[in-house]
């Protein structure tokens, strides 16, 4: 059902030769993602070959975070890469069209960088029906 | 010249849910366009720490509503496929189906937002009664309007039994020909001709360069569909993706067109074929791994990224939305473009702002 | 003809009934397998809890031991989750959604 996914992780350093190699197979941008570990943020980069999906995953200190940006090969990459700063507070250097941290209005900026991830917890007590707090998301 | 900044949005007549962006214009020509998302941020990615990954399926559907079905079922193929759960042919038959109808249901809704948007409202009226039709159908067959509430991590939680089905082929033959009248209309009259042809024209380049996904895609003749990858029942069934090479918006609204009598031809297909069996399986233990998912959702290719290291709760849920990857396009054609124009060129591409910012 | 595509869909039209139901004079015609309001009979039920760890928004709280069964219709998103898990078909969706509500405190049964 899924045709070929390869995921390559590499340095950050090589993330631009990386990026170029894929250009040069003529792939198309699907998405760049963030997520943010205790330790880390994981970017991955994936892209649509004829064949497939290839991703490439690097990876960011949580302090003081800094990539550089592909989008002098890929242009449309400046949306994500304005959105990965606008939620998670990473710096990319040298974006096409910078918004400067005006594409996502939020009260609480950079919201997800500040998430711990959730240590495992054991399977698992029923929930409480009526002490609940309400769902995170609605007002 | 001097330049003005006009905003548009997040409130506009012509908006189907709020997007911002800042015009600038040089006496009625459109320089740039600075966007400005986050009207509709629920931060559901975050809340995947809160819910485990079966009840997050409710969730997911509710990203959108108007391609709510495919993002559940987007969801669960991922899942399902981090946990090498099979899942019963009848159920892929069933998913497939369903998703065909909500990609009518959904282009029957832009068809009526883009005649609105035009100010052709008689046009518009007659889009949405047909959409009408079909949402009863799907009413009929899984319980909800919007929300259809029947994917589930393993299979579809609701049969289509025999006379369901009857049922809805006798209306699938009525909403085809009326489907068939509306389009004529759209791809004919000549408002609608003048208003679109030759506006926001993209050649093949650009738009796999800018990352289009979906009808915008097409459009422009680049014959890529995510159906082809063949999940779901789509393996079994035959179709070609809807392409049209002069990637003008008349050309977007054409292919958006001969895609909903791909739609319906496809839900013949399945339901002639459809399989007995049972429609779902039991599902335990939790997920590990990463997964990443792909499926065409009506406005485009959506992605799904799930991470999981074996609790309850999934550790990172990502959704790259059609819209999302078609808004560098937007943002380009927006360049010198009339004013007025504006707001045909923001509902080329539908837009689905819900979808785009979770 | 380009121009009179329009006109023949708007006379055909405008020469039958009205597509739209005239509510709220003529009733809505229910649609069979719709999921509308949750319907709680109280008789079959034993509190044995289950629907309220399977509810998605926490929606029901159950207490076996004072017998209360409490519905926050507000919360509540038709899933019929609850429905499929009760062992004693206590508790089904029926076709209509309910009138507004009044007020936004939980539906209690037993009512004092």
């Amino acid at each position: 059902m899924n045709p070929k996914q390869t995921l390559e992780v590499i340095d950050l350093n090589a993330l631009l030769k990386g990026v170029s190699a894929l250009r040069a197979r003529g792939a198309r941008l699907v998405q760049i993602g963030a997520t943010t570990l205790p330790d880390k943020f994981e970017l991955t980069y994936s892209f649509d070959v004829e064949d497939g999906l290839a991703s490439l995953r690097v990876e960011a200190p949580r302090e003081d975070p800094r990539v550089p940006s592909i989008s002098s090969i890929y242009g449309c990459a400046y949306l994500y890469e304005n959105e990965m700063h606008d939620l998670f507070g990473i710096k990319v250097e040298g974006m096409a069209l910078d918004f400067h941290g005006t594409l996502y209005k939020t009260k609480v900026k950079f919201a997800f960088g500040q998430v711990k991830a959730p240590a495992a917890k054991p399977p698992s007590a029923p929930k409480a029906p009526a002490g609940e707090p309400a769902l995170a998301g609605v007002a | 010249m001097a330049r003005t900044i006009i905003p548009f949005g997040p409130q506009h007549p012509v908006l189907p849910e709020p997007i911002h962006l800042d015009l600038v214009v040089e006496d009625e020509r459109v320089v740039e366009a600075r966007p400005s998302v986050g009207f509709v941020h629920r931060g559901l990615e975050k809340l995947v720490e809160k819910k485990d990954y079966q009840e997050f399926v409710y969730v997911a559907e509710r990203i959108c509503g108007i391609c709510s079905f495919i993002h559940g079922q987007t969801y669960c193929q991922a899942i399902e496929a981090m946990m090498n759960i099979p899942v019963p042919p009848r159920a892929q038959y069933l998913r497939t189906v369903w998703g065909e109808l909500s990609r009518i249901h959904s282009h029957l809704l832009w068809l009526g937002l883009m005649a609105d948007g035009m100010g052709f409202e008689s046009l518009f009226m007659h889009s949405w009664r047909v959409r009408e039709r079909v949402l009863d159908v799907i009413e009929a067959t899984t319980g909800g309007r919007v929300i259809f509430g029947s994917c589930k991590i393993g299979g579809v939680r609701r049969d289509m039994d025999a006379g369901a089905i009857r049922n809805t082929l006798s209306e699938l033959e009525i909403i085809e020909r009326e489907m068939r009248d509306l389009t004529r209309v759209f791809l004919n009259d000549s408002s609608v001709k003048r208003r679109l042809s030759g506006l926001g024209v993209m050649s093949r380049q650009e738009a796999h360069e800018l990352g289009c996904v979906g009808p915008v895609l097409r459009a422009s003749g680049v014959a890529q569909d995510m159906r082809q990858l063949g999940y779901a029942a789509y393996g079994e069934l035959e179709m070609e993706p809807v392409t049209r090479t002069e990637g003008d918006s008349f050309a977007r609204c054409a292919v958006r067109c001969e895609e909903l009598f791909q739609a319906a031809s496809l839900i013949r297909q399945a339901l002639g074929k459809i399989p007995a069996g049972e429609i779902g399986v039991k599902v335990a233990g939790n997920p590990t791994g990463e997964v990443i998912m792909r499926t065409e959702q009506p406005r485009g290719e959506v992605v799904y990224c799930l991470k999981a290291n074996g609790t309850k709760n999934l550790q990172r849920f990502r959704v790259r939305t059609p819209t999302f990857a078609n808004l560098p396009a937007m943002l380009k054609l927006l360049q010198q473009c009339e004013l007025a124009d504006v707001p045909m060129l923001v509902l080329t591409i539908d837009p689905c702002i819900s979808c785009t910012e979770r | 003809m380009p121009y009179f595509e329009m006109a023949r869909l708007a006379l055909k039209w405008a020469l039958r009934k009205p597509a739209t139901t005239r509510y709220p004079f003529a009733p809505r015609r229910p649609i069979t397998g719709s999921r509308g309001q949750l319907v709680f009979t109280r008789s079959g039920c034993v509190y044995c809890t289950a629907c309220a760890k399977k509810c998605p928004t926490a929606a029901l709280e159950v207490d076996r031991a004072q017998k209360k069964f409490a519905l926050d219709r507000l919360r509540c998103i038709s899933c019929g989750c609850c429905v499929e898990i009760c062992p004693k078909d206590s508790l089904s969706l029926s076709t209509d959604h309910g009138s507004p509500a009044v007020s936004k405190d939980p539906e209690i049964y037993p009512r004092n």
